[in-house]
């Protein structure tokens, strides 16, 4: 049976920080920073957002956008490295606010950054075998860096949401592939505020190697090239990483150009793929092909071929906010105000 | 952990605007209640539980400068009376926005925040808060 995705939401909050605001606090040179990470800005959630938020505000686009009874809905991932609660699924949250509950199963899934990838593909299989009519897959997180990190300079929030069916599709998921292995590049303990990294550990051995060997596995599997599709996206940590690995694999900068969201969004971990291929599928065209790898820290990636279908001519994306709409109307923050926001500041009593 | 169920029991009209339609005069009231304070008796069996659309305009609005504990990360911020299109008016947050872009008559539409936590290991509750609706361009 065809699986693919039968409608899509994504949302970005409006809030934005600069790398060199971020320096200046820490003695750092926040532009050459900007220039080395290709970061130009990252979101910033407001203070009564959170994962869960950002889950149920793509999910509502993306019901906006279709016309599917919520009660179809027979299962509800959603990834994310910053799960509000670590024992509630945010999911139950979610299914309630569609109005999906209660016939559905529900969990939450992390896998680091690829934790929504992981939802899409666990959604593929149960559509696929017939288990549920519809699944929904959701990436989003308002990740975490330590005051004065490197990843402060572009740890952001954000997140998408997939409805996953085999009826009217607007674009097929026709081969997903993972690659995954125990390489300790990125992890946070349990309780603990903070992620740490291997600095440039995080680099060849984990991001490129990973990426680069599911983008491999899937294009040796499906019998393709890169000059096949029309747009790629890879896992975007920054600005930099993606725009390497898609030359490193012979996908030109007009391939990649409009899903790669970090240089105005910043690294929106589980919701960086999901938000990249929202951008694609605002503007794709029928027999359009998407190549997109996403990668967690762990570390894994995940590999998927998708094709663009007729019924996206008739699909309404305007009945939601597009991902360049969504970064619009934008407010710039000052350091201490960003500082309150994402409650890095300590308050009496706490 | 006793106000966990209090605020449950309120999560169909803080999460999804669950109110009611009275089919004998064919107004509409949020949150849900038994009868109709209008037909009153008349209205009992003609109570029907709808879903509001969640579009609405600002009715009337202030800033809040001096708030609750719970609040303070996000003062000044503004508090509406919206009213709904089906008729009812319910008081709640307007965000990402300043005081100075809002006037009485902005068009707003529903979104889903945290409205409070219970601490750094209670209970977050989540409802619903308003967005002002941008025209789009022609």
């Amino acid at each position: 049976m065809k699986v693919g995705i039968v409608s899509y939401g994504a949302y970005v909050p409006r809030y934005r920080i600069t790398p060199d605001e971020i320096g200046k606090v820490w003695g750092v040179d926040g532009k050459s920073m900007s220039k080395g990470l290709m970061i130009n800005c990252k979101s910033v959630p407001s203070p009564d957002e959170d994962t869960i938020t950002i889950s149920v505000e793509a999910a509502r686009n993306m019901m906006r956008r279709c016309s599917v009874d919520p009660r179809d809905i027979g299962a509800i991932y959603v990834g994310s490295e910053s799960h509000p609660y670590a024992v509630k699924p945010s999911g139950t949250i979610v299914a309630e606010a569609i109005g999906a509950s209660p016939n559905l199963t529900v969990a939450d899934y992390e896998f680091a950054c690829k934790a929504g990838t992981a939802a899409i593909q666990t959604c593929m299989g149960l559509v696929g075998s017939g288990m549920v009519k519809y699944g929904v897959a959701i990436g989003a997180d308002t990740s975490q860096g330590a005051p004065g990190d490197a990843l402060e300079y572009s740890a952001s929030a954000g997140g998408a949401a997939f409805l996953i069916g085999s009826e009217k599709m607007i674009a097929t998921l026709d081969r997903t592939y993972s690659y995954t292995t125990d390489t300790p590049d990125f992890w946070r303990r349990e309780g603990q505020m903070y992620p740490r990294h291997g600095g440039r550990f995080t680099g060849e051995p984990a991001y490129f190697k990973h990426v680069l060997s599911g983008a491999r596995g899937l294009l040796e599997r499906v019998g393709a090239e890169p000059k096949d599709y029309t747009y790629a996206i890879f896992h975007q940590p920054n600005g930099k990483f993606p725009t390497r690995v898609a030359k490193q694999l012979g996908f030109s900068d007009a391939q990649i150009k409009t899903g790669l969201l970090a240089p105005t969004i910043g690294n929106t971990y589980s919701g960086a793929v999901p938000l990249g291929l929202s951008a694609i599928l605002d503007e794709a065209r029928p027999g359009d092909r998407i190549f997109a790898v996403a990668y967690g820290s762990g570390a894994g990636s995940d590999a998927f071929d998708i094709k663009v279908t007729d019924e996206i001519d008739k699909y309404p994306r305007s009945k939601a906010p597009t991902v360049k709409e969504l970064d619009s109307n934008l407010k710039f923050l000052d350091y201490a105000t960003y500082a309150k926001f994402r409650g890095k500041i300590l308050l009496g009593g706490e | 952990m006793a106000t966990a169920p209090r605020f449950w029991r309120e999560n169909p009209s803080r999460y999804n605007l669950v109110g009611i339609r009275c089919n004998s005069c064919g107004r509409y009231f949020f949150p849900r209640r038994a009868i109709c304070p209008i037909c009153h008796r008349k209205s009992v069996g003609k109570i029907e539980e709808v879903k509001l659309k969640g579009t609405g305009k600002i009715f009337s609005f202030t800033e809040v400068h001096d708030t609750l504990e719970e609040l303070v990360l996000q003062k000044p911020y503004v508090v509406a009376m919206v009213e709904f299109d089906e008729g009812p008016k319910v008081t709640g947050q307007v965000i990402d926005c300043e005081a100075s872009e809002l006037q009485i008559g902005t068009p707003v539409r529903v979104t889903m925040r945290k409205l409070s936590e219970e601490g750094p290991s209670g209970i977050i509750h989540y409802g619903y808060k308003f967005v002002p609706v941008k025209e789009k361009a022609p």
